[in-house]
């Protein structure tokens, strides 16, 4: 038993609360300081409570003493120390990239810091929660604070998608209590750990329409098509920065719970939806590809493209009874998460730099920014799934367990998807190795920037070389 | 037919209708309405389900406060929201999302 004042369980989620509360305090735009020590300390922290979790074992911790039922009961497994993981060292580079992407006059940058604290406390706190309903208070913490950062930048596009974004998923949680209110009623619990051994097949109807309800409204929040309709303007729309912590972490959260609940408490009664989650998740590579494909502007590229991608994401379910399916999920959620992460920080830099959001503007842009041209290039590589990259090795790791089952549908999407993805991604190359055109001017931009963008691409990739690590932290699993 | 089933059928029917209202209204201050009525019906479902034999039970009552305080608290964001909108575009509905 661990002191609970040295717990790192508890200061992933009071840490943050912490510097989120005085960079408020501090004024707008200000507190990028206290953000990054704090981000530098939970990465410290994330990294002890993997290696901790990877040698022994789960751990739990009850919140001020008081246990389950009318307390509040934290637990860590494999999959959440990993999803802690994620979360701390994409946070961290983007942290220090919006220091350097946010002027101090500059109004898009006047809420960041509160607003991105108390974001990834939720996140943290949701990895951590070991009841159905702590699960729906952190979601509505996480989708509430990721709604104020996309109405951050202040314009009118920006607010009608954060409002959009904000209905979307309102409607998603109030799905997700719905099913939770109906689970209590059966079972008179919402411990995952209680329910676990108490729904069985035979479940009555009741918590049939309970799981279909909790499902469609994850769904919503995890941008599944069709109900990717909130996703494109949202991330498309908001300051590059913001984006980016959208696109890598708050859309895995949704899907982090959907993972949760498939594996834990209504494992009797989810595999039934399975190959539908799958059919809508090719669908979703298909469709996002090919927004991607089409899109005038760079960033709405990059938002479809995260359409596609978490498409794959949905594509385990019906494998997730053989052994190796979790693991490809979880690496394409790290695949994924870093790259895109990556991908939109560059992004970032080319609009700032070109003044223009097309991929039109991108001519010449190799020459110019060529730090960032690479990190776009290696983003690029891991979403195409070229090895080394975690992108390959996650795509090989879904295709080796289709195989191996004899779904040969599951092979053919993923291949098709990652041909796709070359596409849109060698569509923007492409046009960044054009000429400069005569009139083109380039503004300068700091340094740091093109470095931050740059590491996460290259930690997409170079995760590709150390995925064996993962695994067996995932291996860790109750 | 207990009175707790009364009300869990109750709140389903709210939470329909206020399903819909978010789904199909484009009036945003009728559309956060919809979601209050949303809300309203999924706590009523959680205090009417977990009622038996009439003895009510505290734990769902103490969540149901919970996610009240967190419906008053999205209320208010989207309240801001509607606000910021309507002062930007004059508009008190969502705009079309121009793609490109």
């Amino acid at each position: 038993m661990i002191e609970p004042l040295f717990d790192p369980l508890v200061w992933l989620i009071l840490l943050p609360l912490a510097w989120a509360t005085l960079t408020f305090v501090l004024g707008p735009g200000r507190g990028a300081w206290p953000a990054i020590a704090g981000l530098t300390a939970q990465c410290w922290l994330a990294f002890d409570l993997a290696q901790k979790v990877g040698s022994g074992g789960a751990a739990n911790h009850v919140v001020g003493g008081w246990g389950a039922p009318l307390g509040i009961d934290l637990a860590v497994d494999g999959l959440s120390a990993a999803m802690l993981l994620l979360t701390q060292t994409v946070a961290l580079p983007l942290a220090i990239y919006a220091r350097s992407y946010f002027k101090s006059d500059d109004p898009a940058g006047t809420w960041f810091w509160p607003l991105m604290g108390f974001l990834i406390a939720g996140l943290n706190a949701l990895f951590v929660s070991a009841d159905l309903f702590n699960l729906y208070v952190t979601l509505e913490l996480v989708g509430l604070a990721a709604v104020g950062l996309v109405a951050a930048g202040g314009g009118a596009q920006q607010v009608a998608a954060a409002l959009r974004y904000l209905f979307a998923t309102l409607v998603g949680s109030g799905a997700y209590l719905l099913g939770v209110a109906l689970i209590y009623g059966a079972y008179g619990t919402v411990s995952v750990a209680t329910l676990l051994p108490l729904v069985t097949n035979d479940a009555p109807r009741l918590v049939w329409i309970a799981s279909g309800l909790m499902v469609a409204g994850l769904m919503l929040k995890t941008a599944l098509f069709p109900f990717h309709f909130w996703l494109p303007p949202a991330h498309g729309g908001a300051p590059a920065p913001v984006s980016a912590l959208l696109s890598a972490l708050v859309v895995k959260a949704s899907f982090y719970l959907i993972l949760r609940l498939w594996l834990g408490p209504l494992q009797a009664v989810l595999p039934a939806f399975a190959w539908l989650l799958a059919l809508l998740g090719s669908a979703a590579i298909f469709w996002g590809s090919w927004q991607a494909i089409r899109a005038v502007k760079l960033k709405r590229l990059i938002a479809y493209s995260t359409v596609a991608q978490l498409g794959y994401l949905f594509l385990i379910f019906p494998l997730l009874a053989a052994h190796g399916a979790l693991q490809a999920g979880v690496m394409q959620i790290f695949a994924h998460g870093l790259a895109k992460a990556g991908m939109f920080a560059a992004a970032g830099v080319l609009i700032k730099a070109t003044g223009q959001d097309t991929v039109a503007g991108l001519a010449g842009a190799v020459e110019r920014l060529p730090v960032t041209m690479f990190a776009f290039g290696l983003a690029g590589m891991t979403l195409m799934g070229l090895p080394p990259s975690s992108g390959f090795l996650a795509k090989w790791l879904i295709i080796e367990v289709a195989q191996a089952q004899g779904h040969w549908i599951i092979v053919v999407v993923v291949l098709a998807g990652g041909l796709l993805a070359a596409v849109y991604v060698l569509r923007v190359l492409r046009q960044a190795f054009l000429l400069t055109p005569a009139s083109a001017t380039l503004t300068p931009v700091p340094r740091m920037l093109e470095w931050s963008a740059f590491a996460l691409a290259a930690a997409s990739v170079l995760l590709g070389l150390r995925g064996v690590e993962l695994m067996q932290l995932l291996g860790a699993m109750a | 037919m207990s009175t707790g089933f009364i009300f869990a059928l109750t709140g389903a029917i709210l939470f329909a209708a206020g399903l819909a209202g978010v789904v199909l209204i484009g009036h945003l201050l009728r559309r956060i309405l919809a979601f209050n009525l949303m809300g309203s019906g999924a706590f009523l479902v959680l205090v009417g389900l977990a009622q038996r034999h009439d003895v009510a039970d505290p734990v769902p009552q103490a969540m149901v406060l919970t996610g009240i305080v967190v419906a008053v608290a999205a209320t208010a964001l989207a309240l801001a929201l509607v606000r910021k909108l309507h002062a930007l575009s004059g508009q008190l509905e969502l705009p079309d999302d121009v793609d490109d």
